[in-house]
């Protein structure tokens, strides 16, 4: 086992509500842990389950989806799908032999900066304790 | 072959802080096709975007990597340069290296570097797969649609109209005026409200740029800004008015009486009418519904069972211009716009589901809005407030607050904003018509925020006499002749129990009925109470988020007449704005349809938002969809639902974003 694992998330953010959160723990210089690499994507609903598959496919530790709240999206409806559409991915990340706690979907706004930085800490913390992924 | 420049910003220390802008600079140079990395003190200043120009053309780049702030920050800008050097603007990647690595870890020099130059690696990727982007130019037709005539409409339509283009206000009701047609004075002014309104209802109807349609609706709504095809519904009028003169004598000898709609039933009219006296179209409709010569068409086509009806026509006997028109039918018409505003106000509400104040079943309990139409020198009594019981002069009246207001049973949690004011304006004007009157006021708060509100409300108080009691009456019951209206006082702790003449309900604001099916129509969003949804409560308080089409006044949420003007001149600049340009220029970063791949399923078509994606028939007769360039705002949601991957993002596509991620691996 190594002696620090240091998992690496790919993030898909969406343009108005989440990439602007990060932006905005950017601007307001809260630290959080770099395990994080960020794609911006203009609405979480543009995330085809391929991109997440891909990811894990590639290496990836975990995969964070974040958008606006549900009823706040840029584009009224677009988060309502990404919900639907991950809720069914889920399981299926099971068959693949890859821990679902790998994966998350959250809601981040863009006033909130402090949440983001809580949500990549904490995400890095869960995937610390379960390790690197045994391929 | 990509030529990539890679552009590295220091951001005075904001960056080169924190980031080893060197050691940067060296892996990006072994980066896959890039050709040259720069640095830069800024590289959004004068300078900076100059060398940015020098370096494409020295290297001839033809894919710009800029590493620095966050794309929402300066992309616009770093675009220019690009297409001041002669090169598409789309070409531009941004890696974000201030915002989403230095600022959030300076507590770590060494891997903030090698993140940003992982950020950097991924933009390289996807950089490389950037297509040129253009662009599109789509024409205006500069005419707007106004739907709803009450005062924001008109208010509306007369400032697109001054601004020198075209309006054609839709109104469904055979008048405009709307409720504050309706109502008598208006608050804290007390200025006469038909005074006010009556005359910018004539001259809406007289504006040479104002196309009025009463007794019409809105049916279908297609096409997208700039461009949108209305179907319009002309109701059956039954009258020429293009022969009518508006003498008025057939409604004043038509044998059939029926409650004003006007008139809150308070009155009646009769089956060719006029709403009001000051109606605009001075001109009549035939309310089929009770017209005596329909009901005997009707007797006549179901086999002529049951007493004969009288064939009546007596409209059609006086008539001096033969203005009748009983073959005249509804009829669709489709016209084009190049905006629409949404201005259909609102209705109060049903007071039927407050059993304890007797659902409608006590005569003497009636709505603030009746009261108005009792008060008003053009009403059914002609100005004298009387009771519907017995026709007496109320000595004490109650008003009750909040009904159908801040009420979580009854659904209605918001505050309807205008019937503190209203209740104590009418109390004020009831003193007037009659010294001997004492009111009482049932409150839960009394809200009086605007320009002299507060100074009206205590004018109510000290000048009228009001009592005011805070507390939502339990109940009203009839005691002979007396209504009792029981309540708390919650201010002093005990039961109040008030017998009262008359009974005056302020009844909240709800959306006109049929809002959530316009909104549906037109794609705009709508609330849980069927209130329209501006694009931002703030900041883009009478936009939606289908770009052309702009809401204004009580549609959108409860609001006061000053503030419905307000938002009516608002909605008229931001059409007047849209009007000032010759064409619109679309954004090029929208969805596109690979017809080979496309299998038809369409599930795009259903699943688009914004009604973007159609569908048509190939040559061979394939069923297809198809991308509206205008319509498309680029989200996305059909690129990850479509299965062949026939449909694909610019900007966003697919083989970007899945290069991206690899480029984390490279």
């Amino acid at each position: 086992m190594a002696v620090s694992h240091e998992p690496r998330i790919v993030g898909f953010l969406c343009n108005w509500c989440s990439y602007a959160g990060a932006d905005l723990a950017g601007t307001s210089r809260i630290t959080y842990p770099a395990n994080i690499r960020i794609i911006r994507v203009p609405c979480s609903g543009r995330v085809d389950p391929l991109f997440v598959v891909k990811s894990f496919q590639l290496g990836a530790d975990g995969v964070l989806i974040a958008g606006c709240h549900p009823g706040d999206c840029h584009y009224t409806e677009g988060n309502y799908h990404t919900r639907r559409r991950f809720a069914l991915l889920r399981p299926f990340l099971d068959y693949l032999g890859i821990d679902q706690e790998r994966f998350r979907l959250e809601w981040v706004s863009a006033s909130e900066g402090k949440k983001f930085s809580e949500v990549v800490a904490d995400f890095t913390e869960t995937l610390k304790r379960i390790g690197p992924r045994e391929i | 072959m990509a030529r990539v420049g890679v552009f590295v910003c220091h951001c005075g220390t904001n960056i080169a802080g924190v980031v080893n802008i060197p050691e940067v600079l060296e892996a990006a140079e072994k980066m896959p096709m890039v050709v040259s990395a720069t640095d830069n003190k800024y590289s959004c200043s004068e300078p900076g975007q100059a060398s940015i120009r020098e370096a494409i053309i020295e290297n001839n780049l033809n894919r710009v990597i800029v590493a620095a702030c966050s794309p929402r920050m300066h992309e616009i800008t770093f675009r220019r340069a690009l297409a001041s050097a002669g090169l598409n603007p789309y070409l531009l990647e941004m890696a974000n290296i201030r915002e989403q690595c230095s600022w959030v870890h300076s507590d770590n020099k060494e891997i903030a570097t090698n993140k940003a130059i992982e950020i950097i690696k991924m933009a390289v990727a996807k950089v490389i797969r950037h297509e040129p982007l253009y662009p599109r130019q789509v024409g205006i037709t500069k005419r707007a649609l106004v739907i709803g005539g009450g005062i924001t409409g008109i208010q509306t339509a007369l400032d697109i109209a001054n601004a020198g283009y075209g309006v054609v206000l839709v109104e469904r009701e055979p008048s405009i005026g709307g409720r504050m047609a309706q109502l008598d004075k208006t608050f804290p002014t007390l200025d006469c409200s038909a005074c006010i309104l009556t005359p910018k209802m004539v001259d809406l109807s007289q504006h040479p740029k104002i196309k009025l349609m009463t007794y019409a609706e809105v049916k279908k709504v297609t096409g997208f800004i700039g461009n949108f095809e209305v179907e319009i519904l002309h109701k059956a009028k039954k009258v020429d008015h293009l022969k009518c003169i508006g003498c008025g004598i057939c409604w004043q000898k038509c044998p059939e009486k029926v409650p004003s709609e006007f008139d809150l039933g308070l009155g009646k009219r009769t089956a060719i009418y006029i709403p009001f006296a000051q109606a605009v179209p001075p001109k009549p409709v035939i309310d089929l519904s009770h017209c005596r010569y329909t009901k005997y068409l009707t007797w006549v086509a179901t086999g002529q069972e049951g007493k004969k009806p009288p064939e009546c026509r007596i409209c059609e006997k006086l008539c001096p211009t033969a203005a009748i028109a009983w073959d005249q039918e509804e009829q669709l018409f489709t016209e084009k716009f190049g905006t629409i505003v949404v201005a259909t106000g609102y209705q109060t509400y049903d007071y039927s589901h407050y059993k304890e104040y007797g659902s409608r079943d006590f005569a003497d309990v009636i709505t603030g809005l009746q009261l108005e139409r009792l008060m008003s020198a053009s009403g059914p009594t002609g100005g004298e407030v009387t009771r519907l019981s017995d026709g007496s002069h109320p000595k004490t009246v109650a008003f009750v607050c909040c009904v159908g207001s801040r009420d979580q049973q009854r659904g209605r949690p918001y505050c309807s904003k205008v019937c503190c004011m209203y209740t104590a304006k009418q109390a004020i004007m009831l003193k007037e018509h009659d010294p001997e009157v004492q009111c009482y006021i049932f409150y839960i708060d009394v809200r009086a925020g605007g320009k002299d509100f507060e100074e009206f409300y205590l004018r109510a108080i000290d000048e009228a006499g009001v009592i005011y009691i805070k507390g939502r009456p339990s109940k009203i019951y009839q005691d002979g002749k007396k209504l009792i209206v029981l309540g708390e006082d919650t201010l002093m702790g005990r039961p109040v129990e008030i017998p009262v003449d008359l009974v005056v309900l302020a009844t909240g604001m709800e959306p006109s009925a049929g809002a959530d099916e316009l909104a549906r129509n037109l794609n705009i969003s709508y609330d849980t109470y069927n209130f329209m949804v501006e694009a931002h409560p703030k900041l883009r308080p009478v936009e939606t988020h289908t770009d052309g089409i702009f809401v204004a006044g009580a549609c959108v949420g409860p609001r006061d007449i000053p503030e419905c003007v307000a938002q009516g001149s608002a909605a008229a600049a931001k059409v007047a704005a849209l009007f000032s340009q010759d064409t619109l220029t679309t954004e090029p970063l929208i969805a596109v349809v690979n017809q080979a791949r496309c299998i038809g399923c369409l599930l795009c078509v259903t699943i688009c938002p914004f009604k973007a994606v159609d569908y048509q028939t190939t040559q061979d007769g394939r069923l297809i969809a198809a991308t509206n360039e205008s319509l498309c705002k680029g989200c996305g949601l059909c690129i990850a639902a479509c299965r062949p991957k026939a449909i694909d993002l610019r900007g966003f596509t697919n083989q970007q974003i899945l290069d991206e991620v690899a480029g984390l691996w490279l």
